[in-house]
């Protein structure tokens, strides 16, 4: 029996992240393709809820319990106990979203099981008996596609990679436990804090609204989120917005910021950076307002607003009002 | 205190990146930089250093070709006391794990009490070294920072979340990814730069390094790339002029075609 494919589940302060759901979906084509099982894990301080979450999306899902998660990063306390389950099970294939903890995840089980990683994904497909995983590098200037040289190897899915779709009727869970083997230094949690200004989470929105320098303030951004409101999504912003200190890092697109796939992103006074770039580019429909008519968001848009942002805007905030009556 | 940031040359954003006839980035013709998140980890490697009563020192730790130093000298005229370069014919096309071995390796025969890692690397890296690297050398592995604070043998670091951060802490030595919300990197000065000419960049060979037997390389890469080509162009962008009424009707007409609204 080819070893399985196993989605690895993850947890969010609101139950199972929305990433789960697509990358086991994913993997459920993968399995399709190859004829080998599909499994879920979750392994938590009590991974029960997410479990049954992750069994909505595939036939099997592995319960594992790590009470040294309680307290702790989740990604030192679980990674020891995941690698011994996937050296018993031998799975050949495991899939993680690219998230922090995702990849945090990946890297920790990549050196614990001398397993190789691809980072990113933003899509599988199986042929010549391998996954054959899509990415994009350079800031999107190339795709490329690559494969294990071992029937073996941990793969990060970005979000958006596919839609989610639940089975019809949901798996099983089972619980399973395990000794590990190796040990790793635990990081405790010392306290939490929220930060100032907790805008909407950009990672899932369907509309975003951004916002660059052009904006000019913190003031500009009242604008950026009328035309948000009006159109049903979430705020974003550059570096550039985000280092002059109008809107927190949490709402940063790009290289160092969030990587997005919204299917409507409209930039406010963004040129569209290199570094921006990467992170909105796969969007499915890009809006840009910019007084330059050779900005480089002007070369990706699919529609470019040759204008003032301030007076743009507004117009397209009205506008939208008068159709909503 | 003494600190280590791992930090990797990577081609230059701006630059036309060149494929070898293999497929591979040919990292020989390509301008080289530090990459920009690692320059974020040195920013915080030299103001904890800055910082510290008794003072310090911080080693700048890269695996890449031999042109390499050049890329260094940048790193070091920011202010960091001295290069170590690992470089081998035999580790062109290394894969994560060979990386992450090696790194570790290296890492092995340097005195550090904080090693600092960026977030990712522009090149197609899928920011999962750090933590191997950490896994290895068994060091408590703290990422996503906001906030670094070292006090009294321990390091306490702000790491981000989704709805703000979670402080945690453990005992040095610790590797700690670093972020840009840890500030933005220093222009070299140029007293930094002439200074940077007479300091000390060590390479080694993968003969120098103790890796406990575990092969590195291009030829044990755990993965392979297939295939590369440039994305399908997007369709034409449709440019809107005019007054401001005019070009938001266009807006919300187009948004109302594409089922958008
Ligand atoms: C290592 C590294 C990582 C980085 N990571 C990121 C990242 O994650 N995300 C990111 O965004 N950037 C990142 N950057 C920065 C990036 O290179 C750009 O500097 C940044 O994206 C520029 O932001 P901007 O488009 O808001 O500003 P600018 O480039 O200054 O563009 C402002 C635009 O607004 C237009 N404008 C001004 N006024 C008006 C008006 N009234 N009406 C209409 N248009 C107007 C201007 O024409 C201009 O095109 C990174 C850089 C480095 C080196
Ligand atoms: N070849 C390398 N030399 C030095 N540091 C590296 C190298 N590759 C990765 N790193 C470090 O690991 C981090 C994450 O890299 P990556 O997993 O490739 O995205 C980088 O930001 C660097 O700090």
């Amino acid at each position: 029996m080819p070893g399985a494919i196993w989605v690895l589940g993850e947890t969010t302060a609101t139950g199972m992240a929305k990433i789960s759901g697509e990358i086991a979906t994913l993997a459920r084509a993968l399995g399709a393709a190859s004829g080998r099982e599909v499994v879920g894990l979750v392994a938590d301080a009590d991974p029960s809820a997410t479990a049954t979450s992750l069994a909505a999306f595939v036939p099997e899902v592995l319960a594992l319990a790590v009470p040294a998660a309680t307290g702790h990063a989740v990604v030192p306390a679980i990674a020891p106990a995941v690698a011994a389950l996937v050296e018993r099970e031998s799975p050949a294939y495991l899939l993680v979203g690219a998230t922090p903890d995702g990849r945090d995840l990946a890297g920790t089980l990549s050196a614990l099981l001398g397993w190789g990683v691809l980072t990113n994904a933003t899509g599988i497909t199986w042929a010549d008996d391998g996954p054959l995983v899509e990415m994009s590098a350079f800031g999107g200037r190339l795709l490329t596609t690559s494969a294990f040289t071992a029937e073996r190897g941990i793969v990060t899915v970005r979000p958006g990679a596919v839609d989610g779709a639940p089975l019809a009727a949901p798996g099983a869970v089972r619980t399973v436990s395990v000794t590990a083997t190796v040990e790793l230094p635990q990081v405790a949690i010392t306290g939490r804090e929220d930060a100032a200004a907790t805008a909407a989470p950009i990672e899932e929105a369907r509309v975003i609204v951004a916002g660059g320098r052009g904006v000019g303030g913190p003031d500009g951004f009242g604008l950026v989120r009328d035309l948000a409101d009006a159109l049903g999504g979430a705020v974003g912003a550059t570096r550039a917005a985000v280092d002059s200190g109008w809107i927190p890092y949490s709402q940063q697109i790009g290289q160092t910021g969030k990587i997005v796939k919204p299917a409507l992103y409209l930039a406010l006074g963004i040129s569209g950076a290199i570094q921006h770039k990467v992170g909105m580019q796969t969007a499915s429909t890009i809006v840009a307002i910019n007084r330059d008519p050779d900005a480089p968001i002007g070369e990706f848009a699919d529609m470019y607003v040759i204008g003032d942002l301030f007076e743009v805007g507004p117009a397209i905030v009205a506008e939208l009002r008068a159709r909503a009556g | 205190m003494r600190i280590v940031v791992l930090a990797k040359p990577v081609p230059d954003a701006t630059g036309q990146e060149r494929l070898g006839p293999d497929g591979r980035l040919d990292r020989t013709t390509t301008a080289a930089v530090v990459n920009g998140n690692d320059e974020y980890a040195l920013e915080a490697a030299l103001k904890l250093v800055e910082a510290s009563p008794d003072g310090g020192e911080v080693t700048i730790l890269a695996m890449a070709p031999a042109n390499g130093p050049e890329t260094l000298r940048k790193a070091l005229a920011m202010g960091a006391t001295r290069g170590v370069l690992v470089t081998d014919p035999a580790l062109a096309g290394s894969c994560v794990v060979s990386t992450v071995r090696v790194l570790a390796a290296a890492l092995r025969g340097l005195t550090y009490d904080l090693v600092l890692a960026g977030a990712d690397t522009s090149d197609g890296g899928g920011g999962v070294v750090g933590a191997g690297v950490a896994a290895l050398l068994g060091l408590p592995y703290l990422s996503y920072a906001a906030r670094v604070e070292p006090a009294d043998g321990r390091v306490r670091v702000h790491r981000i979340t989704a709805t703000g951060y979670d402080i945690v802490d453990a005992p040095l030595p610790a590797l700690v990814v670093a972020t840009q919300a840890l500030g933005e990197p220093r222009y070299p000065s140029l007293k930094g730069i002439m200074a940077a000419r007479s300091k000390e960049i060590v390479t080694q060979s993968v003969a120098d390094l103790d890796l406990g037997g575990a092969e590195v390389g291009g030829a044990v890469a755990s993965t392979r790339l297939v295939d590369s080509h440039p994305p399908a162009a997007r369709a034409a962008t449709r440019v809107v002029r005019g007054p401001a009424v005019e070009a938001a009707r266009e807006v919300v007409g187009f948004l109302v075609e594409r089922r958008l609204i």
